[in-house]
Formats: C-alpha cells, sequence, structure tokens
C-alpha cells in the first residue's frame, strides 16, 4: 500500500510542462506531413494510385471484327470468313508424355518425331504446331488435354464456288487481308477493324462492369456483286468444256447486262481452287477477261460500220467493190476469206470481208473514226475498278497512216481486253447508250452516255443478226426459239512484231436480238484441234451459254422454235 | 417541437439506411445482369458464328456442278430440250396464254 502511494507521487512529481508540449508538436508534425502526403497522392499526382488499383480489376478485352460476306446477286454466299483454330504449344509449359504424344501427332496428320521436336527442343516461347484446323480434329486436340499445348482462334476465308469464281474474288492472304482480285479491290469496304474495351472483371473472370469502348469495333461490309452465281457456273462449265475440247492455251467469258451495265459472269479458263493454293501458278491467277489484252480481228467492224452509218455516207444496202478478195494499200495487201466481186454493207458484216471493212474506213476522215472508236470505251478504262485491268491501246489519230487506219477497221493495230469488247457492245444492244461496267449489284441505273443514234445502232443490230444465219460466218452461234446479233472474230497473235499462224477465236453478241438482255464476249487462246475461227469454236460457247441462261431468265421466245439455220435472204430482204 | 425532429431524423435515418442497401443490391443485380449479357453475347456470336459456317456448308452442298451431277447421274434427269419448254406469259389480268 505504501508502495503504491509513493509510486503515484513520483510520476507526477517528475512531469516537466514542456514534455507535453514537444509530444503535441511531434504529433502535429506527424499529422502535417500525413496530411500533406495524403493531399499530394489524392488531389496532386493521383493517377499513379489510380492505375495501381485499376491494375487489380480494370482490363482492356479485344473486340474481334470479321470480315464481310461477298455474295452474289441472289445473296449466295461466294467469299465467307469463318472462325477456325490453330494449335500453338508454349514448350516451357508442355508436360506430356510419350503416349499423348503420339495421339496428338496422329490428330495433327504430323510425324511424332515433327511434334516432339518442336514440343521439346525449342527455344522460343511460342510455336505453332498446326494452323488452321477442322472443327472436328480440334475437339480431339483439346480431349487430349495437354498443359501447355493451347488453341487460337483465327479467320479464314472459304470460297464455296470454288475455281469458277476465283480470278474476280482474288484471295486473302493468312491475315485475311486481300492479296488479289475484289478481294483486294474492296479491301477497305471488306476489312473488319478489331476494337478494344476497358471493363472491370470479378475474381473469376466475369465482365462485372463495361466501363467504356477504347476504339469501336468495325465489322466488315457485306458485299452483293453483280455475278449470277447460276450463269456463272453455266459460263464457266461451257468455257471449260470448250477449252479443252479445242485444246486452247486458255479461254475467258463475259457475260453482261446491257441495261445496267453489271456483270452476270466472267470466267476464265485455266482456273484454281481458291480454298487450297499450295500448286496454284501465277498465270492461272490472271484474270485473263479484264487484264489481258488482244487484237480483237473482226469483231471490231460493226464499229467501223457504225462510224459510217452514223455520218450518213453509207446504210446497210450500199454497194462496196471488194475487189475479189484482194485490196492492196502500199505495199501491203488486204484479203478475204470469202473473196466477192462486190458486196452490200450488211454482207460485208455477215461474210466478214475485211477489203470491205477497210475501204469503209478509208471513205471516212481518221479524226471520225477515232471518235467513234473512243466513244465506244476503246483504249480506255472499263469503270469496272478491277486491280490491274488493262485499257488495250487505241492509237492517237495523229499517228495513223492510211494502212493502219485499214487495219483498225478490222480490228488488226488495235488492242483490247474482253471485257472491253463486250461492253462495246452493250451499245448496240441498248439503243446507242454505253454504260460503265459494274462488278457490284446496282440499286439504281447509272447514268450511261450515247455513242450512236437509234437509226444506227437498229441498223447495225439488224446486219449482226444475219451473221448466226445461213450464209453468214458463225450459223453455230444460232440460239434455238431466240434470234440472235453477234460478230465473229479471228486474228492472227503477234509474235515478236510479227504475225503467226497461231489465232485468237472470238464472239460477241446478244440475245434475244429483238430486246436484248444478254452481251455475251467469248474468246479462246490459241485454239489447235483443227478449228480455229471465231464462228466454229467460239460460236457454240456462245449458243450453249445464251440458251440456257435465257431460259433460266424466263425470258420469253422472240423467234419460232425451229428457226435454226433460217434462210438468211428472207430476213435480209425484210430488215436491211 | 424536439421529439418532432428526433421523429423526423429516424424517419430519414431508416431511408437513408433503405437507399443505402438499394444501392448495394441494384449494383449487384446490375452486375449479375451484366454477367448474362456478356454470355448472351457470347453466345450471339457463337451463333453467328455457326450460321456463316452453315451458309458455306449449305453452298457448298447446293453448287451447281454437285446439283447437276446427281441429278444426271443418280436421279437419271436431263435437261429439257427448247422444243420440250412452254413459255406462258402471265397477262395483266390473270389470264396465261402461250408464247409461240
Amino acid at each position: 500500500m505504501n508502495y503504491a502511494a509513493s509510486a503515484h507521487q513520483d510520476i507526477t512529481a517528475k512531469l516537466p510542462g514542456w514534455r507535453a508540449a514537444v509530444l503535441f508538436g511531434v504529433l502535429l508534425i506527424g499529422f502535417a506531413g500525413l496530411l500533406g502526403r495524403g493531399v499530394y497522392l489524392q488531389g496532386i499526382n493521383d493517377d499513379f494510385l489510380q492505375k495501381k488499383g485499376d491494375a487489380r480489376y480494370s482490363r482492356v478485352v479485344e473486340v474481334s471484327a470479321h470480315r464481310g460476306m461477298i455474295s452474289d446477286r441472289n445473296g449466295e454466299p461466294l467469299a465467307v470468313s469463318t472462325p477456325v483454330e490453330s494449335v500453338w504449344a508454349s514448350p516451357s509449359d508442355v508436360e506430356a508424355d510419350e503416349g499423348k504424344i503420339r495421339k496428338l501427332a496422329k490428330i495433327l496428320g504430323m510425324e511424332s518425331n515433327k511434334v516432339r521436336q518442336r514440343l521439346f527442343n525449342s527455344k522460343r516461347d511460342f510455336v505453332y504446331l498446326k494452323r488452321q484446323l477442322p472443327p472436328a480434329q480440334i475437339e480431339k486436340v483439346v480431349s487430349l488435354n495437354i498443359p501447355g499445348v493451347l488453341l487460337q482462334r483465327e479467320y479464314r476465308r472459304y470460297y464455296p464456288t470454288g475455281e469458277q469464281t476465283s480470278q474476280i474474288l482474288g484471295f486473302t492472304g493468312k491475315d485475311d487481308n486481300g492479296q488479289e482480285g475484289l478481294e483486294l479491290a474492296l479491301q477497305d469496304l471488306l476489312a473488319g477493324e478489331p476494337g478494344s474495351k476497358r471493363v472491370i472483371k470479378d475474381r473469376r473472370g466475369h465482365i462485372v462492369e463495361d466501363i467504356g469502348s477504347l476504339r469501336v469495333p468495325k465489322h466488315g461490309n457485306d458485299v452483293e456483286l453483280s455475278i449470277d452465281s447460276n450463269i456463272q457456273y453455266l459460263a464457266y462449265r461451257e468455257l471449260k468444256d470448250a477449252v479443252i475440247k479445242h485444246k486452247a492455251k486458255s479461254g475467258s467469258v463475259v457475260v453482261l447486262d446491257p441495261r445496267s451495265g453489271e456483270v452476270l459472269a466472267l470466267a476464265n479458263y485455266p482456273s484454281f481452287n481458291p480454298n487450297n493454293r499450295s500448286k496454284v501458278s501465277v498465270q492461272s491467277i490472271r484474270n485473263r477477261a479484264i487484264t489481258d489484252v488482244f487484237e480483237p480481228g473482226s469483231t471490231m467492224k460493226p464499229f467501223t460500220v457504225a462510224a459510217a452509218v452514223e455520218v450518213g455516207i453509207i446504210d446497210a444496202n450500199t454497194t462496196v467493190d471488194t475487189e475479189n478478195g484482194v485490196f492492196a494499200i502500199g505495199r501491203r495487201k488486204i484479203h478475204d476469206l470469202h473473196p466477192e466481186a462486190t458486196m452490200t454493207v450488211a454482207q460485208i458484216i455477215q461474210k466478214s470481208s475485211n477489203v470491205g471493212a477497210a475501204k469503209i474506213a478509208l471513205s471516212l476522215e481518221p479524226e471520225i473514226l477515232w471518235n467513234a472508236l473512243a466513244e465506244s470505251g476503246f483504249g480506255a478504262s472499263t469503270g469496272s475498278e478491277f486491280p490491274g485491268e488493262a485499257a488495250g491501246k487505241l492509237r492517237d489519230v495523229k499517228t495513223w497512216r492510211p494502212i493502219e487506219q485499214a487495219t483498225i477497221s478490222y480490228g488488226h493495230g488495235i488492242s483490247v481486253n474482253l471485257l472491253q469488247l463486250a461492253r462495246a457492245y452493250t451499245i448496240f444492244a441498248n439503243n446507242g447508250e454505253l454504260k460503265p461496267i459494274s462488278l457490284l449489284k446496282l440499286d439504281k441505273p447509272v447514268a450511261g452516255r450515247k455513242v450512236f443514234s437509234d437509226r444506227t445502232t437498229n441498223s447495225i443490230r439488224a446486219m449482226l443478226e444475219t451473221v448466226a444465219h445461213e450464209g453468214g460466218t458463225a450459223p453455230l452461234a444460232q440460239v434455238t426459239g431466240y434470234r440472235v446479233a453477234g460478230k465473229t472474230g479471228t486474228s492472227h497473235k503477234l509474235e515478236n512484231g510479227k504475225y503467226v499462224k497461231r489465232y485468237i477465236a472470238s464472239f460477241v453478241g446478244f440475245v434475244p436480238a429483238s430486246d436484248p438482255r444478254l452481251v455475251i464476249a467469248v474468246m479462246l487462246d490459241e485454239p489447235s484441234n483443227g478449228q480455229h475461227y471465231g464462228g466454229q469454236v467460239a460460236g457454240p460457247i456462245f449458243s450453249k451459254i445464251a440458251g440456257t441462261a435465257l431460259h433460266m431468265m424466263k425470258v420469253p421466245n422472240d423467234a419460232p422454235l425451229d428457226n435454226n439455220h433460217l434462210v438468211s435472204n428472207d430476213l435480209m430482204g425484210r430488215e436491211i | 417541437m424536439l421529439l418532432r425532429g428526433n421523429i423526423l431524423n429516424s424517419i430519414l435515418l431508416l431511408v437513408l439506411l433503405a437507399c443505402a442497401l438499394s444501392v448495394v443490391t441494384s449494383q449487384h443485380k446490375a452486375r449479375k445482369l451484366l454477367i448474362e449479357l456478356q454470355s448472351e453475347k457470347d453466345v450471339a456470336q457463337q451463333l453467328e458464328v455457326e450460321w456463316g459456317q452453315l451458309q458455306l456448308e449449305q453452298s457448298t452442298w447446293a453448287t451447281p456442278s454437285r446439283i447437276g451431277k446427281i441429278a444426271e447421274q443418280k436421279l437419271q434427269m436431263q435437261l429439257p430440250g427448247v422444243e420440250q419448254i412452254t413459255l406462258i406469259r402471265v397477262e395483266p389480268n390473270g389470264q396465261t396464254k402461250h408464247q409461240p
């Protein structure tokens, strides 16, 4: 008791007043420090802690965007991107025994040695085992459940129509960017842009709050082409048969809608399968109908005649002295295949007289002929916007000598691509109006340009009809039940500046002649199985495509069903 | 006066408590719904992928060349000749008319 009392006395006695003040001061300074630090962290330098906090729960996630689909004019898919999985491994995490590796190798279709080597002898953190596997195999890989073997989602493009449309569509690379054809031309439209957004995730990885988009994902647009996949199939099938039958080097077909300028089909052979490009040659990738030019030959004659009819110096019945098939200009001689002493202008077209065409051309001012050809779209782009389109060559009128003026009239000394040639024929099929070519489906008609008057085009159309009649160069182009108008072309190929005995056979025409719905241009390069004339080789292809396509389009007949090999004089007498 | 103030305060206190609790529950609900939305979105994307694959599959089965082959070889069908086709035009009044 005594002890307690004395202890109490001790404490009270030894407390000096300044000690409390010092302690108070120290605490105050401490608090001021804390307060200052607090203000600093919360108010002045606040993003540091904010970042630390965010890092605990906030995540940036990728939002994927797919490439748009390409479809035909009826919505049938032509190119579709679909996700596929690739199998990759992180070698340092792989735990697998011999049995599992053997199973994995079997699923992937690889040698187990190779798989083992990839898994264990690699210093990298990321090795692809196999890219772009079908879903069934992926399931098997997942069921093996090997740690360190993982999947990655990638997009792959599929082309259901395969080789029929491969040159128009082109293809994409591994990263799904367009490399050729329309895939390249429409890249900006088709490509998707992956976005990203910031989210808050909970402990189990669920997204619990969407904070906001950092970048909005942009899905690729779907594109509808003007192609009709039924006509495309038809065109490709007939072309392929003919190229093989005539042992040609290659061939192309273009089918246009003359009223709108839309391309309904565009086929080339040889072709390639865009779904499996392991053995594709550069040659087969080329869209020859657009990127290759050739000398058109006689298919140019209607334009020469139209130019002369337009200025009024001739009409269908004007008689031209065709000099028994040989006509000399300077040292050069122009020959006819079917020589005659005289021919009417209509017969010059029907029998494809070079002499006649040359004489008509020489009776025109060069500028008038040049203008008519340039207005018809020769030597200029078709407006298709296809990558690598070759515009062809129409030489400047100032450099023309008489011999050139004569040869151009029947399609030598001028180069065109097949699409250009087909487009030019829409003038005759569409009452003199020329429209730009469109590979995309059009919602509303585009404005065209009037090239020849109605009177001129009607007259040329009637002449072109006689070509497929008896006595014309292409009776084989006749279509049962429909009137056909068209023109054959057979041109020698140019090699090192000399014409050689190899040919390009072509036929361009439209059906039904009374109200044209289709313009079809066919071209075969070097048919070498005995026949090489446009009427023999290209005419039948035209006929087969036109006949079936018109039925598919439910176009009413405009001729009796026994119209094959009509007597031409009858019609000529009446219409020309 | 004093009594009435107390009653008001306790009512406000209760309201405040209720509000605070409802904030917690609605936050929880919002998160649950968001998770649901997210999984539905995943399903939607999965379905879209499947739709693309089905479209592909359909158009692969339905290629004209395949149909043509089956029709000709398996079903013994053939393309009718032009003589065997009759076009019928439907007039605006609903009457039909044979094409020549």
